[in-house]
């Protein structure tokens, strides 16, 4: 027996919604190529979390107004504290649920041909460049049926593009808010990073109150061309109440390199993929993750690097503090095709228990088609070690004060890593307010 | 912090079962620098654990007092707190907090809430001390221990021991694994800090430390127990001649190991 499932969607709304936005033809119509094939598509699979019974794809409304942000001053406060606001304003998007808040460019930039803006206004001026990047190098539409959700219903996001050769030093900041249960996030960052360019990247999701219900779609691709540098470094903290997908993924061709530097602290159920492919020879990845698991969520973290290219690295690094009843997997995956000789694929992964109702899983896996390669794993599940506690005790810090440096110094790898003060700042309050 | 008096009286201490400290007194009074050394496995890095509550040791029986107040019934940042200190061996690696970070919460743990360490005070404070044990700057920001060598982590404990300043400090074999100018630097360190509000209890297996160190008084530790006591001038006799004498003139026999 089936049963026909009821979506709160179909091809009416998702036609007047790309009306509404006069989106060209060719974008309306990957929606409803992708809405076509949504319904036959297996959810991912994510090894070790079941999920068909989560809620990934209903929502009560499709879009919802929210206000625009003015001026700076407008801002809600926790987002003035991830900014350097005293600094001046430069490279800035902050999206109020659906509706673009707030974008900001520096002249400098503007004048060099970065394009920086929210994604419906790219793909209307800037429909070449986001039609050749848009879902078909790094994700593709019909991977799963979120993608294929995604594709169909994407509402926001941004379009990040740096020219050849353009090398720009303060970092580029996106902020996407979400405070309303209603509106769900089907959000979209595409960064193309042309040859020669460098740019960082850093990105917040951020839940304003901690009620929220309903689901949020992440998909980003990072894309960086021939010797293109990209630093990428994001702190997600949505509310319990959303269910997450998100799938950050990057491509990198020629001697290029991609670094993330991810903080993912949502208090609701989530699937995470992090891959990265190393399309070019000489390519390289570095990605660092930390996770806090608590209460009854169940997460699953799956970073993944994808070796074509001959003589490319990548290196994954992943910690995860578990508490209350959490339950977190991680699954590190390094692959390295046949092919891709002189290749190096590394990954680390360490647990800390904080509870003995929390479980915690860590997996490593190695898949090698070729012969002349190193690789390498660590993985360890574990409690905060005693003989740390006792030697920090042993200098008259309290054993509540110890463990919290412990650890904090064992999530400090991406918290170090973020280029913005501000976003390094809520990290860490994140996490003292997740692990105490 | 005014000077301390720390007395063992009959101490007991095994480690999963097997009894290693074997009845063991010890007084010391401020300003007091006392030296233990002993053959390898006497029980001399048990004691120094033991004392400040390695959570591996148990206490059978005896008692340990810091200014009349029992040093076992404390928690082990208590006893840090009431002005102990020990120099480790082993010390641990804590990855990602910063050398100069966990200085400021230790000192900060010392002081009553309200009343922190001034940032430029702590700061100034760290650089003389480290210019002084000639520690190279960047230390400060390197992850606690991670990554030193031998002779940067037992540096960095004289460090800490600077920096906290206790009443009354425990060396755990801080001359092991040191070259001859590390060791100088080290106790340089430790000179330093004599006062009359400042004892030590120097354990190790060498009397080359006490060429640079002049103990007070000198004990010799056998099978667990302080067997024999004296001044500085028994350290260089146990240099010269081992510890075979002592055992043949107090009657000890060594302990074989039944399988």
């Amino acid at each position: 027996m089936t049963t026909q499932v009821q979506y709160p969607f179909d091809q009416t709304l998702i036609e007047s919604f790309s009306v509404q936005n006069n989106e060209p033809d060719w974008f309306k119509n990957l929606r409803l190529a992708a809405l076509e094939k949504f319904d036959a598509l297996p959810l991912p699979n994510p090894d070790r979390t079941k999920i068909d019974k989560w809620n990934f794809t209903h929502f009560q409304q499709h879009t919802q107004e929210s206000s625009v942000y003015t001026n700076v001053d407008e801002l809600p406060e926790q987002v003035k504290g991830l900014i350097n606001v005293e600094g001046g304003v430069k490279n800035l998007y902050v999206q109020h649920n659906q509706t673009v808040g707030f974008v900001s460019l520096s002249d400098d930039l503007k004048q060099k041909g970065v394009i920086f803006t929210d994604l419906l206004t790219a793909i209307k001026e800037h429909g070449d460049l986001v039609q050749k990047y848009f879902m078909t190098n790094a994700v593709n539409v019909d991977e799963n049926r979120l993608t294929a959700f995604h594709t169909a219903l994407v509402n926001g996001g941004a379009f990040l593009y740096i020219p050849q050769n353009v090398q720009i030093d303060e970092p580029i900041q996106t902020i996407f808010v979400h405070d309303r249960a209603d509106a769900p996030l089907i959000n979209h960052v595409l960064i193309v990073a042309d040859k020669n360019s460098a740019v960082t990247y850093v990105e917040n999701y951020f839940s304003l109150n901690d009620e929220l219900e309903g689901i949020a779609n992440i998909v980003t691709e990072v894309i960086a061309l021939d010797n293109a540098n990209i630093k990428f470094g994001a702190v997600d903290t949505l509310a319990q109440g959303i269910t997450t997908y998100v799938n950050r993924r990057g491509y990198a061709e020629q001697d290029a390199r991609i670094e993330w530097a991810l903080g993912l602290m949502n208090d609701g159920h989530t699937i995470s993929d992090n891959t990265t492919n190393l399309h070019g020879d000489g390519s390289f990845a570095d990605t660092k993750t930390v996770v806090v698991g608590r209460g009854k969520q169940i997460q699953n973290f799956t970073t993944r690097v994808i070796h074509h290219g001959k003589g490319t690295e990548g290196f994954i690094l992943k910690h995860g503090v578990v508490k209350d009843s959490a339950t977190t997997v991680f699954n590190g995956i390094g692959k390295i095709e046949h092919g891709a000789s002189k290749s190096n694929a590394e990954q680390e992964t360490r647990v800390l228990m904080l509870s003995d109702k929390a479980r915690g899983d860590a997996n490593p896996i190695l898949l090698i088609d070729e012969d002349d390669v190193l690789a390498g794993h660590a993985a360890s599940v574990g409690r905060v070690d005693p003989t740390q506690l006792y030697y920090l005790m042993s200098r008259g810090i309290s054993k509540t004060e110890a463990e919290r440096l412990i650890i904090y110094g064992f999530l400090a790898p991406v918290v170090n890593q973020l280029p913005v003060e501000g976003v390094k700042k809520q990290l860490t309050e994140v996490i003292e307010r997740k692990v105490k | 912090m005014a000077g301390s008096t720390l007395v063992i009286n009959d101490l007991h201490v095994a480690i999963e079962d097997k009894e290693i400290i074997k009845g063991l007194d010890l007084e010391i009074k401020p300003g007091e620098f006392h030296a233990i050394m002993g053959p390898n496995g006497a029980g001399k890095s048990t004691l120094a654990s033991a004392i400040m509550g390695h959570p591996k040791y148990e206490i059978t029986s005896g008692t340990v007092t810091l200014n009349g107040k029992d040093v076992l019934e404390m928690a082990v940042d208590e006893r840090a707190k009431a002005g102990m200190f020990l120099a480790m061996q082993y010390p641990s690696e804590i990855s990602g907090v910063t050398n100069a970070d966990f200085l400021r919460s230790a000192i900060n743990a010392k002081r009553e809430e309200g009343n922190e360490i001034p940032l430029m005070k702590f700061i100034k404070k760290l650089d003389k001390t480290m210019e002084y044990l000639e520690m190279d700057v960047n230390m400060a920001q390197r992850y606690l221990n991670e990554g030193f060598s031998g002779g940067e982590k037992k540096r960095n404990e004289i460090l800490q021991l600077m920096m906290l300043e206790p009443s009354i400090a425990i060396l755990d074999e801080i001359d092991s694994g040191l070259d001859i100018d590390a060791l100088k630097v080290v106790a340089k360190g430790i000179n330093a800090m004599r006062s009359n509000d400042f004892s030590c209890l120097i354990i190790t297996h060498y009397q080359r430390l006490l060429n640079y160190i002049t103990p007070d008084f000198v004990h010799v530790m056998i099978q667990g127990k302080i067997v024999k006591s004296g001044g500085p001038e028994l350290a260089q006799r146990l240099e010269a001649d081992g510890y075979d004498w002592i055992k043949k003139e107090l009657g000890i026999e060594d302990e074989i190991e039944v399988g």
